[in-house]
């Protein structure tokens, strides 16, 4: 079975948006492939390296397989520059899943901080799709400065919506800009929930994660009701290599979703 | 009538949650009901910090002019809110602008007027600081996140 998950299967690039400067969302033609919301592929581009890369998709959508990708290393910037037709390697799918179907019936807030919104981006079309099994639910959405947001044109279809909650800050503006400004956390104090009935999934960069995480037990949530999506540095993904151990915890096996009450602990510590 | 009607107000903002009558009231003495438009500003740089703000309605957006890229917002401020710190401590100058987003109704409490009352009774001057404190340390770890560029290729 690990043999099997560690050969990659040739897809080939079905279509490429560029979302922000530095960001694209590729198609990618790989025939039926089921996946849940939070999991993580591995895509190869040939002769030059393999990533994890969060699925941005629909699970629930036929149709080509969505990545949304940053270009910050040869790897990445390799993929994004893919061209339609180009063949990439891809294994998977790979990792933990938000728990949306288990959080029926209560408030859900989604905390997504930059590119943290992707990963996150399958669990709010399941939560949007059936949004009658849920109490609240809440997107905030912290990034960098306007010029930075990503699916800018989906999440103002989202905000047409009345019964969800869409708040986004940037980190700094100019005056063009008419939002929010501030960090992430700012907007808990705004979202409407019971924190005694509410699941936090939470996706953005470590120290936002930490930060959001303390801002959510503050507002009175439950460690074991708060979900982070961890990132390290993941090789096999399929917990052979140990690159992305974290402690006692493999990333790529027992996360990359994983609930606060067990990260917790790990995520201060300086050595990890 | 007005003053008992500040001090209502000033006793309802979530800021000053809690606080007890006679306090409120010793801060509506310093109180005077405002409003700004659309693009007005409550403070520029520079000027003299003589009062605070408690917003009630609207939005204030705070900004410094950068050299080279204009005025850069780095903080949107919400009803519940305060605009203003450098009341607070010398030398009462404004460090940045405050702007109004929107039709923004207010609470203006002289800065002066404030300290005095907090240097007469210490209880008080207590009580204020705080509530001030735990924002300002609130800002300042909001602040430390901004610093970082978390969002930044090392986030």
């Amino acid at each position: 079975m690990a043999e099997l998950a560690a050969v990659p299967t040739v897809a080939r690039v079905r279509s490429r948006r560029r979302e922000t400067h530095d960001t694209w969302t590729l198609s990618i033609d790989a025939g039926e492939f089921a996946f849940q919301p939070g999991q993580f592929n591995m895509l190869y581009a040939f002769g030059i390296g393999e990533i994890p890369v969060s699925l941005s998709g629909d699970p629930v959508a036929a149709g080509p397989l969505v990545h949304t990708i940053r270009a910050v290393g040869d790897a990445s910037r390799a993929i994004t520059q893919l061209k339609v037709g180009d063949p990439v390697g891809l294994r998977g799918p790979f990792g933990t899943a938000w728990p949306v179907a288990d959080s029926t019936g209560s408030d859900v807030l989604v905390i997504a901080g930059g590119l943290g919104l992707a990963p996150l981006r399958p669990a709010i079309y399941r939560l949007f799709a059936e949004r009658e099994r849920y109490g609240q639910v809440a997107l905030l959405y912290g990034t960098r400065s306007p010029a930075d947001i990503l699916f800018r044109h989906e999440i103002e279809r989202w905000r047409r919506r009345l019964d969800v909650s869409i708040e986004i800050t940037v980190d700094h503006a100019d005056l063009a800009w008419h939002g929010h400004v501030g960090v992430v956390t700012r907007l808990i104090d705004r979202a409407i929930f019971d924190p005694d009935h509410t699941v936090a999934l939470v996706c953005g960069p470590e120290i936002m994660m930490r930060f959001a995480a303390s801002a959510l037990r503050t507002a009175g949530i439950a460690p074991e009701c708060i979900y982070l999506s961890m990132e390290r540095n993941m090789k096999c993904a399929i917990a052979q290599c140990g690159h992305c151990q974290f402690g006692p915890v493999l990333i790529c096996r027992d996360g990359a979703v994983m609930r606060y009450d067990r990260l917790q602990p790990l995520l201060t510590a300086r050595e990890l | 009538m007005e003053t008992r009607g500040l001090d209502r107000l000033i006793c309802e903002h979530a800021f000053f949650a809690g606080m007890s009558p006679d306090h409120c009231e010793l801060i509506g003495g310093c109180a005077r009901n405002i409003r700004f438009d659309k693009g007005a500003y409550l403070f520029r740089e520079g000027d003299p910090a003589n009062e605070f703000f408690l917003i009630r309605h609207g939005r204030v957006g705070l900004e410094l002019i950068a050299p080279g890229r204009g005025p850069v917002r780095f903080l949107t401020l919400n009803p519940g809110e305060i605009a203003g710190v450098s009341w607070l401590v010398p030398p009462y100058r404004w460090l940045y602008d405050a702007q109004s987003l929107e039709l923004t109704r207010a609470v203006a409490i002289d800065g002066g007027c404030l300290r005095q009352k907090a240097e007469n009774d210490h209880d008080f001057g207590y009580e204020m600081m705080k509530r001030f404190m735990t924002m300002l340390v609130q800002r300042l770890h909001a602040a430390q996140l901004q610093i970082l560029d978390v969002y930044g290729t090392h986030g």
